[in-house]
C-alpha cells in the first residue's frame, strides 16, 4: 500500500480518531429517540459521521491520481520554547506574581527566535512589562497577582 | 421617518467620547494588524475579547468591530508597498497595486485604495441600516427547524468558499460542533466530555481555543519559517491620482462596491470572494487588460471597493440572524454573549443603541482610517520594518493575559496552548482553524434547534423537508455543495486559489 497524500491520509486517521473517540464516549450518556433526544443522540452520531468522512479523506489519500504531499517536520524546539512559554507563565502567576512571570514568559519565548539576543529581550522585556502595567492594570482595571508571595 | 431617527440615535450614541475612542483605537489597531505580518484580525480580536468584559458591551463591539474594518485598510498598504497581502483580501491588491508602486505611483494607489474602500464603506453601512431590520423581522418567523436549515446553509457556504479540500472543511466544522458539546448539557444537566474538569462544565472556552489556534499556532508556524525581511518601497510619491487614474478608477469603484455588497451577504469569506471577483470583472470589462498586472488602477480600486463592502456585509447575517458567517464574526458573538446579549433578530428592538451605534460608528471608523491610513502612511512604512523577534513575545504577552483575564483563571491559559500544539498538528495536515471557530460556536445553538425541531415533529426528520423555508434553505445548501463539486467549477476554484498562495 502507498500513501500519496500523507497529509490527507493521517487528517483521515484523526478524524477516524476523534469521531470514533467521541461516539463512544457518547454512549455513556442516554440515547434517547429522535423525538426526545437524551445528551448522546447529537454528539453520538456527529462522531459517527466525522469518522465516516474521515476514512473518506483518508482513503483519498490513498488514490494513485491524489497528487502526492508529505507532512512536514515537526519543529520541537519552537513548539516547546512558545507553548512552554505560556504554560510556565500559567504556573509561575499566582506564586511570582505578575510582573516576574511576564519577564519568564517573555525571555523564554524570545528563545525561540532564530535571531535571539539578549540585548533586545531584556529591553522587550522591560517594555512588555511597563506596556503590560499602564494598558492592562492601570488602562483596564483587570486585576492579577502583582508580587510574589513573599512580598505581598 | 423611521429610518432617519435611527441612524440618528446611532449618531448620537456613536459620537459619545468613549465610543468615538474605541472606534478610533480598533481602527488604529486594525490597521496596525492589517500591516505587520504574522498577525491578523482573528488572532487580534480573540486576544482583545477577553478584555472588552470590562468595556460597555457597544464600546467593546465598536473596537472589534474597527480592528475588523480597519485590517482590510491596513492589509492594502503592505500589499501595494511590499507585495505582501498583509490579509487575504489584500491578495489580489498586490497584483496591480504593487505593480503601480513600481511606477512611482504608490501614493496614487494608497489613495485610490483608501477612498475606494471609503466609498465602499459608506454604501454598505447605508446597507446594513436599510436592510438588517426587514431582515430580521423574516428572521422572527423562523422555527427551530429553520433555524437549523439556515445554520447548515451558514456552515456549508463558509466551507465552499473557502481554500483547501472541501471534506476536510467539512470535517472540521463539524469537529468545531463536536467541540462546541463539550460542557454542561441544557437539557438533562449532564456534564458531557468534561472528563472530571470542573473549568470544563461552562463548556471549551472559544475564545481559548482561537487564541490558541490563530495566536500561538501562527507564532510557531512564523518562527518555524525562519524568514521574514522584506523590501519596502521606499518612494511613495504624490497621494493624489492623477486624471487618467481617477477617470480609470471612478467606475471600478462603483463596480466594485456593488459586488462587494452581493457577495458579502454570503456566508464564508465574502471580502476574498468578492475581491477576486472584481479583479475578474474589470479585467473582463477593460478595453486594455493587457495592462492588467502591470499597474491598472481599477484593478486596485475595484477589488480594494469589494474587499471593504464584503467585510461590512458580513455583519448582515450576524446582526439580523444571529449566525456569523465567518470566524471572524464568530468571535463577535462571543463578544455579545460576554455580555449577555443573544445575539439574533431581537437585537434591533430589545439593544436599538447598540445596533444603530454600531452601524454610525462604522462610518465613522471608515471615516477615520482614511485619515490613518493617507497622511500617516509614513509611520506605517516604518511599522513595517519592526523585526519579528521583538513583534512576537508581545503577541505571546497578549494572548496570555487575555486568555487568563477571561475567568481570571490559569486553566484556561494550558487549555489554550494545548490548542496551541493541535493547531499546530492541524497546519502540518493542512486542515484550516477558522471552520472549526464556525463549529464550536454555532455547536450548542444548532443541537438545540435541532433537538427542538424534532421535539416538535415528533422525531419525524421529514420536518426539515416539509416545512417551505426550512427546505428552501437546506436546498441552497445542497445547490452549493453541488456546485463546488461539479468538475469545471472545482477546477476554476482551484485556480483561483492557486494564485492566491
Amino acid at each position: 500500500m502507498l500513501i500519496k497524500s500523507q497529509k490527507d491520509f493521517w487528517s483521515g486517521v484523526m478524524f477516524i480518531a476523534i469521531g470514533l473517540f467521541f461516539a463512544w464516549f457518547a454512549t455513556d450518556y442516554q440515547m434517547g429517540t429522535a423525538a426526545r433526544m437524551g445528551p448522546g443522540y447529537f454528539p453520538f452520531w456527529l462522531g459517527i459521521i466525522i469518522a465516516v468522512l474521515g476514512a473518506l479523506i483518508g482513503i483519498g489519500g490513498l488514490r494513485r491520481s491524489t497528487p502526492a504531499d508529505k507532512v512536514g517536520k515537526f519543529d520541537f524546539r519552537v513548539n516547546i520554547l512558545v507553548l512552554g512559554s505560556a504554560v510556565l507563565f500559567g504556573l509561575l502567576l499566582r506564586p511570582l506574581g505578575l510582573y516576574a512571570s511576564l519577564f519568564v514568559l517573555v525571555v523564554v519565548s524570545s528563545l525561540a527566535s532564530h535571531e535571539f539576543g539578549w540585548k533586545v529581550t531584556l529591553a522587550n522585556a522591560v517594555f512588555l512589562i511597563l506596556f503590560s502595567y499602564f494598558a492592562f492594570i492601570r488602562g483596564l482595571g483587570l486585576i492579577f497577582p502583582l508580587y510574589p508571595w513573599f512580598i505581598g | 421617518m423611521e429610518l432617519i431617527d435611527h441612524i440618528m440615535l446611532g449618531f448620537s450614541v456613536a459620537v459619545s467620547p468613549e465610543n468615538l475612542f474605541y472606534a478610533f483605537l480598533g481602527a488604529l489597531l486594525g490597521t496596525l494588524v492589517g500591516v505587520l505580518p504574522g498577525i491578523g484580525p482573528l488572532a487580534t480580536i480573540a486576544m482583545l475579547l477577553p478584555i472588552t468584559y470590562v468595556l460597555p458591551p457597544i464600546a467593546g463591539l465598536i473596537m472589534l468591530a474597527g480592528i475588523y474594518y480597519g485590517s482590510q485598510y491596513g492589509g492594502s498598504t503592505t500589499a501595494i508597498l511590499v507585495n505582501l497581502p498583509g490579509e487575504i483580501s489584500a491578495v489580489v491588491t498586490t497584483l496591480d497595486g504593487h505593480a503601480m508602486a513600481k511606477n512611482g505611483r504608490a501614493g496614487a494607489a494608497l489613495s485610490i485604495a483608501a477612498i475606494g474602500s471609503f466609498f465602499a464603506g459608506t454604501v454598505s453601512t447605508m446597507l446594513i441600516a436599510g436592510f438588517a431590520p426587514p431582515l430580521a423581522e423574516v428572521a422572527f418567523k423562523f422555527g427551530p427547524a429553520e433555524y437549523f436549515s439556515l445554520m447548515c446553509l451558514g456552515l456549508i457556504g463558509a466551507v465552499v468558499l473557502a481554500s483547501g479540500s472541501l471534506l476536510k472543511a467539512v470535517s472540521m466544522v463539524l469537529l468545531g460542533l463536536l467541540l462546541g458539546m463539550v460542557g454542561t448539557d441544557v437539557n438533562s444537566g449532564v456534564a458531557r466530555f468534561t472528563f472530571n474538569i470542573p473549568e470544563l462544565q461552562d463548556g471549551l472556552d472559544f475564545a481559548a481555543v482561537a487564541l490558541g489556534v490563530f495566536g500561538f499556532t501562527e507564532v510557531i508556524r512564523n518562527l518555524e519559517l525562519k524568514d521574514m525581511r522584506q523590501e519596502v518601497a521606499s518612494k511613495i510619491g504624490s497621494l493624489y491620482p492623477n486624471k487618467q487614474e481617477f477617470r480609470e478608477s471612478a467606475p471600478a469603484v462603483l463596480r466594485g462596491t456593488a459586488i462587494g455588497s452581493v457577495l458579502g451577504i454570503l456566508p464564508g469569506g465574502g471580502s476574498v470572494l468578492a475581491a477576486f471577483a472584481s479583479y475578474t470583472v474589470e479585467k473582463k470589462l477593460a478595453k486594455d487588460p493587457e495592462r492588467f498586472g502591470k499597474g491598472h488602477p481599477a484593478g486596485v480600486a475595484g477589488p480594494e471597493s469589494a474587499n471593504n463592502a464584503g467585510a461590512q456585509m458580513s455583519f448582515i447575517p450576524l446582526l439580523t440572524l444571529g449566525i456569523p458567517g465567518n470566524a471572524v464574526m464568530a468571535l463577535m458573538v462571543g463578544a455579545m454573549m460576554i455580555h449577555n446579549i443573544q445575539p439574533g433578530p431581537q437585537v434591533i428592538t430589545s439593544h436599538p443603541e447598540l445596533f444603530w451605534g454600531l452601524i454610525a460608528s462604522m462610518w465613522i471608523g471608515n471615516l477615520m482610517l482614511v485619515i490613518l491610513n493617507l497622511p500617516l502612511v509614513g509611520i506605517w512604512v516604518k511599522l513595517l520594518k519592526i523585526p519579528y523577534r521583538i513583534l512576537f513575545p508581545m503577541i505571546m504577552v497578549f494572548c496570555s493575559i487575555g486568555v487568563y483575564s477571561l475567568n481570571y483563571n490559569v486553566f484556561d491559559i494550558f487549555l489554550t496552548a494545548t490548542f496551541g500544539f493541535i493547531g499546530y498538528v492541524w497546519s502540518k495536515l493542512d486542515c484550516e482553524g477558522a471552520p472549526l471557530l464556525l463549529g464550536l460556536v454555532l455547536g450548542p445553538m444548532m443541537e438545540e434547534n435541532f433537538r427542538r425541531s424534532l421535539l416538535l415533529s415528533r422525531g419525524d426528520f421529514m420536518t426539515f423537508i416539509e416545512r417551505p423555508l426550512s427546505a428552501t434553505l437546506l436546498g441552497l445548501a445542497l445547490f452549493l455543495v453541488l456546485i463546488v463539486t461539479l468538475p469545471a467549477i472545482r477546477k476554476k476554484r482551484e485556480e483561483t486559489f492557486v494564485e492566491e498562495d
